[in-house]
């Protein structure tokens, strides 16, 4: 099946209790194939066509607030109109899956695959000092495995987490193993696993209040702590990432996402030409495989970023090596995705390998 | 006799509801909300529903509601709470879902939630303080500031060339599918207080009944934005505000 | 084993569900199998093209530059693939509307009828199937029973009635081929 359908039927089978979502090129068929599946007929979930992304991303804050499984998609121009609603979110703590199926930009830009909105994932994206858990799938079988995945880090950590995916990994077919279903929380689950829901006071229970405001500087600065604290947990627990082939290799890539699969076509390539190139796929770009990167970087001649972007991730890759290697940059955008053939050039060009 | 022979409970002739706590209100005195919140949590009071009820909170003078009113509550980013009520009633459908929103709320930056929460006919209670100006920010114009009126951002007075006309927006809520009560009242006197009263409750009840959306508009005053004395305020509400936006139901099904 | 295909025409001819038949049909061998369309406005009416690989093992890029076949339905695409076929490749195409044929001649080239075929079985909508007859014929990569196993699985019920009629066009296309 296709990533976007995948990302439905994981969410069905997860146990979620809302999808809320506009649609947008290229990840309707979320919401299509939800709204074909009628889960509100079989494990009782929400599913809901809002009246923009505005909307969206409010009712996931809504539903999220109550404690619930719920979460929306987009790409790219919609991902920007919800920044707002995502601060939201991060600031009053409460767990929420958000979809990025990117799209080249900026503005309304292409319907076709990119990776630009890298920095807007990772660096926050809306106003104020917050961080998304992000993660980049880049096979169908993960953007079924990281809906999951990312419920699992958002009520664990009480925070949004994001799947930054692209069109390629949106609109792709591959193999895919479903999880077998389990049913969604009851509300006396909700009430035991997430005391500080609004649901009600149950029993008189003292009154919960879910804000994002407090005009006490000195008590939002204790706020801003807290968070923090949380993203330093996130941290030390949670970094994930892949490495292929980088044993042996003298050059290293970097990439995520759809660009990771292009990668290893190239390293099967250069492989036969006697080129021995690594991987390291980054699959949470937040929190970002820092100290990997840099072990991986020791044994090197030189590191090429791949990005669908003009070289986003690569301040990262940097930051991580501190000047210890050589980092090169290859990117196509707008839409264009390069071929491994293409990409298999630039490295050699940029590190003068005559092979 | 001193005041401690005075307050015995058996001399109690009346109370505010248990709900409404003792914090200290920021509404400035003669301020309509102050009242609009008794009511709200004596409904809820007398309906039983304190354990079911989830208020959504806007951005603007009522921001803090939930400071006051000893319910579960969202705070809501600025308009957006028909939206977070949306969520919280579909994925909740037993509990009493309310938003309670300023004009700015409803009427500007909120406009499409607003309108199309109701038109959907979400099972929610939507309270309206329509005071014609931006009490929270400083007296800027609202959407729903007459024309001629003198805001901080129209100090020679609303202008229908410059400004753009008051924009009633209960009006067009009633002519929705989605919505079975929309009602204007307020709360100047104790007979519109009475009145008010039992509209919130009647529009409670709708969202339990699940009968579609009710909006409660309270034409309500802003003495401080608007510059005069709590009485004075009212006495201009009735004579100026009225006329553009009449107390009374406009869609009772 | 790994086959790397790409079919290319215009939108309307059927070209992302033949590829998502063969990709399926891959499933139904317990293959490895990627399906990725070139999408959006220009499926419909404009050129359309789909990458399917097939493969025993974990399938790395779905994008390529170069093909073990290719499949292509119209000028436009036959332009554009016809230097993407790896030598030794296989190059097929329906002559519907050719003017300046293939003229390479480090690979393999197979010309088909597909479209005048449509009309000797009274119907249009065959034409994907008989053009994936033959591409099986030339490179039976999967089974006949694997394709209709995946018609099944993929055909909601109520057009299971038309399975018949598709293994006939499968046969048909099979039968356009002469080496």
């Amino acid at each position: 099946m296709k990533g976007n359908e995948a990302l439905a039927h994981a969410a069905i089978r997860y146990g979620a209790d809302g999808y809320f979502g506009y649609p947008i090129t290229p990840q309707s068929e979320v919401l299509e194939v939800l709204e074909e599946q009628r889960p509100w007929e079989t494990t009782g979930m929400v599913v809901l066509q809002a009246e923009s992304e505005l909307a969206a991303i409010n009712m996931v804050y809504g539903g999220a607030a109550c404690g619930k499984v719920v979460f929306t998609s987009s790409s790219s121009p919609g991902i920007s109109l919800m920044q707002e609603g995502i601060s939201y979110i991060a600031a009053s703590e409460v767990p929420a899956l958000i979809v990025n199926v990117m799209r080249g930009g900026p503005g309304l830009g292409t319907i076709h695959p990119s990776q630009a909105d890298y920095f807007q994932a990772v660096k926050g994206g809306g106003h104020g000092d917050y961080h998304l858990i992000v993660l980049a799938p880049s096979s169908v079988q993960e953007m079924c495995d990281f809906m999951w995945l990312g419920w699992d880090l958002a009520f664990k950590y009480r925070t949004p987490a994001m799947l930054l995916a692209d069109g390629l990994v949106g609109q792709m077919m591959e193999k895919v193993v479903l999880p077998e279903p389990r049913p969604r929380r009851t509300e006396e689950q909700v009430r035991e696993q997430c005391p500080w829901a609004i649901n009600g006071r149950k029993g008189m229970r003292p009154r919960n209040v879910i804000t994002s405001l407090e005009l006490v500087d000195e008590i939002m600065e204790q706020n801003n702590l807290r968070f923090q604290r949380t993203y330093r947990e996130i941290e030390k627990n949670e970094v994930r990432y892949e490495t292929i082939d980088t044993e042996d290799c003298d050059y290293l890539f970097v990439a995520f996402g759809s660009m990771a699969r292009i990668c290893q076509k190239v390293m099967e390539v250069a492989r036969e030409e006697g080129i021995k190139i690594g991987l390291l796929r980054p699959i949470t770009l937040w929190p970002f495989p820092s100290q990997q990167i840099k072990e991986a970087a020791k044994n090197v001649k030189g590191i090429m970023v791949v990005e669908l972007s003009a070289g986003q991730m690569i301040e990262d890759v940097k930051l991580a090596v501190e000047c210890n290697v050589d980092v090169k940059h290859y990117g196509r955008f707008g839409g264009i995705v390069p071929t491994p053939e293409e990409v298999l050039d630039a490295l050699k060009k940029q590190f003068a390998i005559n092979k | 006799m001193d005041i401690q022979d005075i307050i015995k409970p058996e001399n109690r002739v009346y109370k505010k509801p248990e709900l409404l706590n003792d914090t200290h209100m920021h509404y400035c005195p003669g301020c309509s909300h102050g009242v609009v919140h008794k009511l709200v949590a004596e409904v809820i009071e007398e309906m039983g529903a304190a354990e079911i009820a989830i208020g959504i909170a806007p951005v603007g003078c009522a921001v803090f509601a939930y400071n006051y009113i000893d319910v579960d509550w969202i705070e809501a980013p600025h308009g957006r709470a028909p939206a977070l009520a949306t969520a919280a009633k579909r994925l909740q459908p037993d509990k009493l879902v309310f938003t309670y929103q300023g004009d700015g709320d409803m009427a500007a930056i909120g406009t499409a939630e607003s309108l199309h929460a109701a038109n959907r006919g979400e099972n929610i209670a939507m309270i309206f303080i329509n005071n014609a100006i931006y009490g929270m920010t400083g007296g800027q114009m609202a959407p729903t500031t007459l024309l001629g009126m003198k805001t901080s951002t129209t100090p020679y007075g609303r202008r229908a060339d410059l400004n753009g006309y008051p924009l009633a927006i209960t009006g067009l809520m009633a002519q929705l599918d989605g919505t079975c009560y929309v009602t204007r009242q307020s709360v100047e006197t104790p007979a519109a207080v009475r009145k008010a009263k039992v509209a919130i409750r009647k529009a409670f009840e709708n969202s339990l009944q699940g009968k579609g959306t009710s909006v409660v508009e309270i034409v309500s005053t802003c003495n401080s934005g608007w510059k005069m004395t709590p009485a004075d305020a009212n006495k201009w509400m009735e004579e100026n505000m009225f006329k553009k936006y009449p107390i009374g139901d406009l869609k009772n099904e | 084993m790994k086959e790397e295909i790409v079919i290319a025409g215009f939108g309307g001819q059927g070209v992302l569900s033949m590829g998502k038949i063969l990709a399926y049909s891959g499933l139904m061998e317990d293959k490895e199998v990627t399906w990725m369309p070139s999408y959006g406005p220009e499926q419909r009416g404009g050129t359309a093209n789909v990458t399917v690989i097939l493969s025993d093992s974990r399938i790395s890029s779905p994008v390529l530059n170069t093909y073990d076949t290719a499949v292509v339905l119209n000028q436009q695409s036959l332009d554009k693939f016809e230097s993407k076929v790896k030598p030794g490749g296989v190059l097929i195409y329906d002559s519907y509307g050719i003017h300046t044929p293939p003229a390479r001649t480090d690979i393999r080239i197979y010309q088909i009828e597909a479209m005048e075929a449509t009309f000797e079985l009274k119907n249009a909508k065959a034409f994907n199937m008989i053009v994936l007859g033959a591409l099986l014929k030339v490179k039976p990569m999967v089974s006949i029973e694997s394709v209709i196993k995946a018609l099944k699985k993929t055909l909601p019920e109520r057009h299971h009635h038309l399975i018949p009629m598709n293994e006939e066009a499968l046969k048909m296309g099979m039968s356009l081929i002469k080496e």
